[in-house]
């Protein structure tokens, strides 16, 4: 196999380490502290944010405007209209503003 | 004997619960699957280690830096290592998952474990919080669909790469973002989620301009997730906590 496939093994190996090994380590405790219980219920809330942090930062106002007019349909309907709702004003933005 | 096809029909109704629940992700990420495979090419990639990088890897991030780091001339454990910093959230994604999937067999979350990316989890802690249990016909339902569109995308994109229209002027490449703003608006019910999100968005801006790119995610997820664990326990969690110790402690 050439280098490259290789290297995708390993990558691929490592991956599914992260989505094993989690579990992996939380099993050998019997009970799970409080503290680690409300670190996990936070993992969400956590990692989406930083998901969307660098284009939060760096977005055009076209992009700024769909994440919030997302983020609005988001406290109210489902997925769908987050999609369609941000990326109506999205399409729309970068027409308009550029 | 009338048994096994009941069975059979409640498994599909589940899968097809779950692969209803991911319909709109697998449209998301589509342009992404798709300009991966066509970015893998366009690094030196054959088509068929695009697709195999897909199918074994599937996680689009990481996926992403990888190619972008075939292109220069970097050595392969500082690649292996990338995806890693990338993928470390999965940690985060897998200790929770644990939890949800205690009535799974082994093999079962082995499996699950390999379709565990960032929209499998968000479903999964919903179906959690709304107090339903995770089946595996449901989670397949979700995982196995996407994870098959995904292969595919990669495969498109790999073989007809040079024909992608506009993506900036249809919005494609903003839509993964608004899709993850509409995930993180469906966990706001869950205890001190404004002060996480504060904390992760600072801490991920901040490792993006000083840090980089990949480290940021790790970084960011990190301090919401101590945040979180630094605050004080409530009273009946200590409580709890400390008289079931007691109770495991004394037999032990």
């Amino acid at each position: 196999m050439s280098e490259i496939g290789w290297i995708v093994l390993a990558a691929a190996v490592m991956t599914y380490l992260t989505r094993a090994g989690g579990h992996l380590v939380l099993s050998r405790f019997r009970r799970i502290h409080p503290r680690v219980e409300a670190g996990l219920n936070a993992v969400p809330a956590a990692v989406f944010t930083t998901l969307v942090a660098p284009a939060a930062m760096n977005a055009t106002p076209a992009e700024a405007l769909a994440l919030v007019v997302a983020a609005l349909l988001g406290l109210r309907g489902g997925m769908f209209s987050v999609f369609l709702g941000g990326g109506l004003v999205l399409i729309a933005g970068r027409y308009l503003l550029g | 004997m009338s048994v096994a096809p009941f069975a059979r029909r409640a498994f599909a109704s589940q899968f097809w619960r779950g692969t209803r629940r991911g319909i709109p992700v697998i449209v998301a990420s589509a342009p992404f699957g798709v300009l991966f495979g066509a970015l893998a090419v366009q690094n030196g990639f054959t088509v068929g280690e695009a697709v195999m990088m897909s199918a074994t890897v599937f996680a689009g991030a990481s996926q992403m830096v990888g190619i972008e780091l075939f292109g220069k001339a970097i050595p392969a454990w500082m690649i292996v290592l990338s995806v890693f910093a990338v993928n470390f959230r999965h940690v985060l994604y897998s200790a929770s998952f644990g939890r949800r999937t205690g009535h799974w067999s082994a093999w079962q979350r082995a499996l699950g474990f390999f379709f565990l990316a960032d929209p499998q989890y968000a479903e999964t802690e919903r179906m959690a919080e709304a107090g339903e249990t995770i089946g595996f016909a449901w989670y397949l339902g979700i995982g196995l669909p996407m994870y098959l569109v995904w292969v595919l995308d990669a495969w498109l994109g790999a073989l007809f790469g040079r024909l992608i229209p506009d993506t900036h002027a249809l919005g494609l490449d903003f839509l993964l973002p608004i899709y993850f703003v509409g995930l993180l608006m469906g966990f706001r019910k869950r205890p001190l989620w404004l002060p996480v999100v504060i904390a992760s968005g600072a801490a991920a801006m901040v490792a993006h301009v000083y840090v980089g790119s990949p480290w940021h995610v790790s970084i960011g997820a990190l301090a919401g997730v101590l945040l979180a664990a630094a605050m004080p326990v409530g009273e009946e969690a200590r409580t709890a906590y400390a008289a079931e110790r007691e109770g495991t402690g004394g037999r032990s």
